[in-house]
């Protein structure tokens, strides 16, 4: 039962991993996509025609990774999680539902004809592809963060004699106290995704000498949209964010900021330390007094609870994991501001096409985005843990009843095999992309 | 209300077997018969930017399963848990076949895609039928071993298949050879299906052996369907008893008959897409008859122990499915609209509208 509950958990964590390395850029891409083709029939400049087909490309790259990796998150409900899935299968299946009818069929109608439909649609129209193709991927994320708030923080539902949780309330899902704030985080942490991958091709351009004139737009670009979207990610979205886990989850928090016990007069924030789960305290600390309570309850004495005020059994299951994932993403996060506004204030200058080191640095910050919204997502999940719905079904509670760890360590092999091949498959051919670079149509 | 639902249901996994059902019969045509780089272009582009869509109404009735029927979604994707994710992989392996085909030309990279693009549709055809046969034999549910249930009434776990491939065994699998058989019928009936769309919207030199090969084949799943017919009696006691008690369900199985013996004047059909049609009538009405022989069951139990499971007794609640109603119609309509639009832009012969040319 044990190695039964891992294997149902590593498969689901390895598969979605995998799968939001593409839905994080396409989400955030093709805004910026929808907002090149904007500029080119305000402007009819066809640089912008020509910077949003290059990206086009990537974009459908990416956005077919993202479908075909999709497919098994709606599967494994059923398969890996059948309990889950039987007992809470009346609300989530709710919100699951109306992401296959609303998004889905909204972006695979209109994807075919923004990618292929150019000449045949006229410029107009296949704004308006491309924009229907930004409103499902949002669309998709709003649902789909929906579900993931009911588990966090369980609204509008009753709970009957058998176990099962059952809907009382259509409404309470969408006006979810926990919603608005993680879908606007997880939005914003998406076109962060979106604009570091902008800003470090077009510096690789400009760094080679070649498409200079398209890397100086995509840097330029990238640039502002990157300052936007890192500011936004932190005050306010992430922020509230982390306030709905203070107020609800308080024992995740805890253990998020690596707090062990309460501490008097105001808890300090820590910046770097090594949790020690079995003496219960931090390793090698480095922390700055009273700014815990201050970013928490605006009062520099005010009380943040530690680990110590609450039941060993309703500990997150991986304090060390969640702790380093939560400070991973502040940590890169902040990192993204400072390097963002140091581009922006060059922009402003006029010589950040010059600046080498900014150049180096948006290059190779390419992974990082992507690890923060990794590691983002790894706070809220292990954030959850020992719970699959918070507070009221445990995480153990809902795996199938009757598929045994053998069958599941053959699918987690198999998916690992696959997934393999994929993330080969896709670098060969974004690279080729990337390296074949835009080009310039001829007026 | 749960009757709604189950219309709902069956009439999008109907839909989704008429709509990607042809996309993997191309592909099965593309493996067996279409051996110059043209008929392969020409095959690809028919499907291109439809297959997709195509694949999405397997996701949304995934959802809309999951959502109304969330006991019957938890028991029976746990229970095919080995063939399900086999199918996902098959499904990303025909996925990638046909989008990253072009991505680089050089043949041996093109042969590889083209080949998993083919096999993939050639199994997922088989698979499907198989999965048909499994729905109309049923299940061991609770996992009854001498009169006693291991797991609770509505779970159970099937493995690929049992040592004597019996449909009748005490301890089933998913494979024997009577849901073979249906697997059979599935590739047959898809590959006409297939032939069928790439004789409508193309103008390959490949549609005139299509259109023998869609005569042939038609006798062979002509003998297909009269022996499923004739060993159904073996596995499903009484399967006509729902078309006795309700009459007016023989529409479905002459609609069904009509497809198929349509299809024998293949050769002379004026228009090209008369024949799509009735393969899809095949199709839908074999699809309908099914689903209203075993009718209120949705899977049904091989042991007396633990009831089938049912439209009944696998439904969400009353308010969840009642305030979904309302959205899933304004989604239906959206739907509509999308579909339309979509066919309306890539209307008539892909090959005149230039669709896939650079």
């Amino acid at each position: 039962m044990e190695d039964m509950l891992f294997y149902d958990r590593m498969q689901f964590a390895f598969t979605i991993t995998f799968h939001y390395l593409f839905p994080q850029l396409t989400m955030g891409l093709s805004l910026i996509i929808v907002y090149f083709k904007w500029k080119f029939l305000r402007t009819q400049v066809g640089h912008y025609n020509d910077a949003a087909k290059f990206w086009m490309r990537i974009f459908a790259l990416n956005f077919a990774m993202g479908v075909v990796t999709g497919i098994p998150m709606e599967f494994q409900f059923g398969t890996n999680w059948a309990k889950f899935s039987e007992l809470t299968g009346g609300i989530i299946g709710q919100t699951l539902a109306m992401e296959g009818m609303f998004s889905f069929f909204l972006e695979s109608s209109f994807l075919g004809l923004f990618l292929f439909g150019e000449k045949l649609l006229g410029h107009k129209l296949h704004f308006v592809t491309g924009f229907l193709v930004f409103l499902g991927s949002w669309a998709s994320g709003f649902l789909i963060i929906a579900t993931h708030s009911w588990m966090q923080h369980p609204v509008g539902y009753e709970i009957l004699s058998n176990g099962k949780f059952v809907l009382n309330n259509f409404t309470a899902l969408f006006s979810n106290p926990w919603l608005l704030p993680s879908y606007l985080h997880n939005q914003l942490a998406s076109l962060v995704t979106a604009s570091f991958v902008m800003a470090s091709i077009g510096a690789f351009y400009i760094l080679n000498n070649r498409h200079s004139s398209f890397g100086k737009l995509f840097v330029k670009t990238g640039v502002v949209f990157g300052l936007v979207s890192s500011v936004l990610v932190a005050f306010p979205t992430g922020d509230w964010a982390a306030k709905n886990v203070v107020e609800h989850q308080p024992v995740t928090f805890a253990a998020m900021e690596g707090l062990f016990e309460t501490q008097d007069g105001g808890s300090e924030i820590v910046l770097i330390g090594q949790p020690n789960v079995v003496d219960k305290k931090l390793d090698n600390k480095i922390a700055v007094p009273n700014i815990l309570s201050f970013l928490t309850y605006k009062k520099w004495d005010a009380e943040v609870k530690g680990l110590n005020e609450f039941e060993p059994e309703n500990y997150p299951t991986n304090i060390p994991g969640l702790y380093y994932a939560y400070h991973i993403m502040v940590g890169l996060g902040t990192l993204f501001i400072a390097l963002m506004a140091a581009g922006a204030i060059q922009l402003w200058r006029k010589k950040l096409y010059a600046t080498k080191w900014i150049l180096w640095s948006l290059l190779f910050f390419l992974p990082f985005p992507y690890i923060a919204n990794t590691t983002g997502w790894y706070t809220a999940e292990l954030g959850r843990q020992p719970w699959l719905v918070y507070n009221l079904l445990r995480t153990s509670e809902g795996i199938s009843p009757t598929v045994s760890s053998g069958n599941t360590l053959f699918t987690l092999l198999g998916f690992i095999g696959l997934y393999l091949l994929l993330g080969m498959l896709f670098l060969i051919l974004v690279g080729k992309i990337i390296n074949k670079g835009p080009v310039t149509t001829e007026a | 209300m749960e009757i709604f639902w189950y219309i709902v249901l069956m009439s999008m996994l109907a839909i989704y077997v008429v709509l990607d059902g042809y996309d993997f019969g191309a592909g099965i045509v593309h493996l067996f018969f279409a051996k110059k780089e043209k008929d392969k272009k020409a095959i690809t582009n028919a499907i291109g930017p439809f297959w997709d869509a195509n694949e999405v109404w397997l996701i949304a009735s995934g959802g809309v399963l999951f959502f109304a029927f969330p006991t019957l979604y938890a028991s029976s994707f746990s229970g095919f848990y080995l063939p399900l994710i086999m199918i996902l992989w098959l499904l990303i392996f025909r996925a990638i076949g046909l989008e990253l085909r072009g991505q680089i030309h050089h043949r041996l990279w093109e042969t590889v895609w083209d080949k998993a693009f083919g096999i993939a549709s050639f199994l997922l055809a088989l698979f499907f039928g198989i999965a048909l046969g499994n729905v109309v034999r049923g299940v061991n549910l609770g996992m009854v071993e001498n009169g006693v249930s291991a797991h609770e009434a509505h779970y159970f776990f099937l493995p690929l298949w049992n040592p004597t491939f019996s449909p009748t065994a005490a301890h089933l699998g998913i494979i024997d050879w009577f849901t073979i058989l249906l697997g059979l019928v599935g590739v047959v009936t898809l590959t006409i299906h297939g032939a069928n769309w790439i004789i409508y919207k193309t103008n390959s030199d490949l549609n005139d052996k299509l259109r023998t090969v869609i005569f042939r084949l038609n006798f062979v799943l002509l003998a297909l369907v009269i022996l499923s017919l004739v060993v159904w009696h073996v596995i499903a006691p009484k399967p006509f008893l729902n078309f006795i008690e309700t009459p007016w369900l023989w529409i479905f199985p002459i609609l069904t008959l009509i497809g198929l013996v349509g299809l024998f004047w293949v050769k002379a059909f004026k228009k090209d897409g008369i024949g799509f049609i009735f393969s899809s009538l095949f199709i839908l009405g074999g699809f309908a008859s099914t689903a209203a022989s075993i009718f209120p069951k949705l899977l049904p139990s091989t042991n007396s122990i633990n009831p089938s499971l049912t439209v009944y007794n696998v439904a969400a609640d009353e308010y969840g499915l009642s305030v979904g109603i309302n959205w899933f119609i304004i989604a239906f309509i959206l739907l509509i609209a999308y579909v339309f639009i979509q066919y309306r832009v890539f209307k008539g012969k892909m090959d005149d509208i230039g669709y896939g040319e650079h």
